[in-house]
């Protein structure tokens, strides 16, 4: 009952903010209902039994991506009304591209739930309830799909060198810290005590 | 108390609900009173050690001095910049509350005393305290306003790096009790170190750097000094609070507290054996958890005073260096040590 009421409740709350994340005005209230649209998804996550996956998500979404999201967003200068004035010119290639996406979901879902290769009262791979979901997962990424899952992690590192190389520019004009010399710096390098003599300046 | 609720014959959900409530209740009052004179201990020691007296008017001591300012800030006119954006700007404190209090849903006061025992409790902890950058960020944008946006900037620079060590410094933790529930965690520790006399995975060698890491990473996570950018006087007025007044300002204030005392909570259940005694020794286990617990606690928020009363302000430059070039190095070769010396210990054993 509690459980029923919880998943319409995140279900509403993810179709209403993924709405709101496409049509809100502003982009910053835009990256603010995705993060909401983020949270409930975790919600779901938790009532399937995934609870791994959803603190995961609130950690790496919400926690770090939307918030360099935001990050970008709050510092852009946009013309909100050039911004939309591309949207009537778009919307027939946009909406073409929405049908194409609503008619593979309707035809893989509801096509393999009628020929009955998917049975959704079913789960897939009966799982021991008293095996944590980390546990599971650890298992099986690193015995079944190790290869996959490291391949995976190689594809992540090549785009951070790729990001890396692709932003890296050696400026000539700039004066970074030297660090190890600031710490370095001690009272006697800096300062130096002279008896003034009354009526001369003294020799820096 | 779910037991208790349905012998009176109330049906389970309900009588778990009703628990849950009291359950929550019985954290967060406390919480609150122990924010009201934590911010009373913190001015004494800095006082102390500044050689002034302190808070020492409202009531014995000093001591209602908390009170006396809550009270004041309450009577105050809220004010809402006629430029911010509303309902954000009513929003950013009210976030940076509940997500302060949110975390403690989790940490163990005793064995067996806490609210949800959950597996994956130290990611709800990380989780929940990743949130917290959000009140920030939004009080900086919706204030609209030069200052309160450089603030949100900063914070979010800052906590985003400082989160990335904070977690390889959990994971170490999490590779050597071999779980992630923070329950689990403390039991763990008990009696493991120094010939089996010490209570703490701060007595191994090999996670005493992790635990002076994390000690100070929390100190960044919390923007305390020496890493308080974001409110940094001479530079930024007030930081992200400079048009916040009346309640929406101390919702900032008690949030920002309520995460230092959590700060000191997870220094102590992560490192230090939570609600264990110090050492393994049967007379000291006479003593109950939550007294060792808010022991450990009460010698962290110490140190977090100390710190603050006595560091000068980092350097922007000096921040994003040491938590990108020193901490994320260091604790990334702890996590290879330690699950190394786990491999070489445990393999083929369960853990």
């Amino acid at each position: 009952m509690i459980q029923a009421i919880a998943f319409y409740l995140f279900a509403a709350v993810v179709l209403i903010s993924a709405a709101m994340t496409i049509s809100a005005r502003n982009p910053v209230h835009s990256v603010l209902w995705l993060i909401l649209a983020f949270f409930n998804a975790a919600g779901l996550m938790v009532l399937v039994g995934a609870e791994f996956i959803a603190m995961l998500l609130v950690i790496v979404y919400v926690g770090a991506v939307a918030v360099l999201f935001l990050f970008v967003v709050m510092m852009l200068d946009i013309d909100f009304a050039e911004l939309r004035a591309g949207f009537v010119k778009y919307f027939w290639i946009g909406f073409a591209l929405a049908l194409g996406l609503v008619a593979e979901i309707v035809f893989y879902a509801f096509g393999s739930v009628w020929t009955g290769s998917l049975q959704l009262a079913k789960p897939i791979a009966p799982v021991d309830p008293s095996v944590p979901n980390i546990q599971a997962i650890g298992e099986l990424l690193y015995t079944r799909y190790l290869f996959v899952f490291e391949g995976a992690g190689l594809v992540l590192l090549v785009a951070m060198i790729g990001a890396i190389v692709l932003t890296h520019r050696q400026r000539k004009d700039a004066r970074p810290q030297k660090i190890s010399r600031q710490i370095n710096r001690r009272a006697k390098d800096a300062i130096r005590n002279v008896d003034a003599p009354v009526g001369q300046g003294v020799e820096l | 108390m779910t037991a208790w609720f349905e012998s009176l014959g109330m049906m389970h959900g309900w009588a778990w609900f009703l628990a849950t409530i009291i359950g929550i209740l019985v954290i967060a009052l406390p919480l609150m009173l122990a924010v009201a004179m934590i911010i009373y201990a913190d001015r004494k020691i800095w006082a102390a050690m500044a050689l002034r007296r302190g808070p020492n008017v409202v009531g014995p001591l000093g001591l209602l001095q908390s009170f006396a300012d809550g009270l004041k800030v309450f009577l105050q006119e809220t004010i809402i910049p006629s430029s911010s954006n509303k309902v954000l700007f009513l929003m950013a404190p009210i976030i940076t509350f509940t997500v302060a209090l949110i975390v403690w849903a989790v940490i163990p006061f005793q064995a067996g005393v806490l609210l949800a025992n959950i597996n994956v409790g130290l990611l709800y902890v990380l989780a929940a305290s990743s949130l917290g950058v959000y009140g920030i960020i939004l009080a900086g944008w919706a204030s609209n306003s030069k200052y309160p946006f450089y603030s949100a900037i900063r914070a979010a620079a800052q906590m985003v790096s400082y989160e990335v060590s904070i977690g390889f410094v959990l994971i170490s933790v999490v590779l050597w009790a071999g779980t992630f529930n923070l329950t689990g965690i403390v039991e763990a520790q008990r009696g493991v170190y120094g010939f089996g006399i010490f209570n703490g995975f701060g007595f191994n060698l090999l996670l005493f750097p992790m635990s002076v890491v994390f000690f100070i990473s929390s100190l960044a996570e919390t923007q305390r000094a020496p890493f308080d950018l974001t409110e940094a006087e001479s530079e930024l007025v007030a930081g992200y609070q400079t048009e916040y007044s009346s309640m929406s300002f101390a919702l900032f204030w008690l949030g920002e507290y309520a995460n230092v005392i959590l700060m000191c909570a997870l220094n102590a259940v992560l490192f230090w054996g939570g609600y264990l005694p110090p050492f393994d020794w049967a007379p000291l286990y006479a003593v109950p958890g939550i007294i060792w617990m808010l022991a450990k606690m009460s010698f962290f928020f110490f140190l977090f005073s100390w710190v603050k009363a006595t560091v000068p302000r980092y350097r922007y430059d000096q921040l994003m260096r040491l938590g990108w070039k020193i901490f994320l190095p260091l604790s990334l070769i702890f996590v290879v040590l330690v699950s190394g010396f786990l491999m070489f210990t445990r393999f083929g054993v369960p853990a």
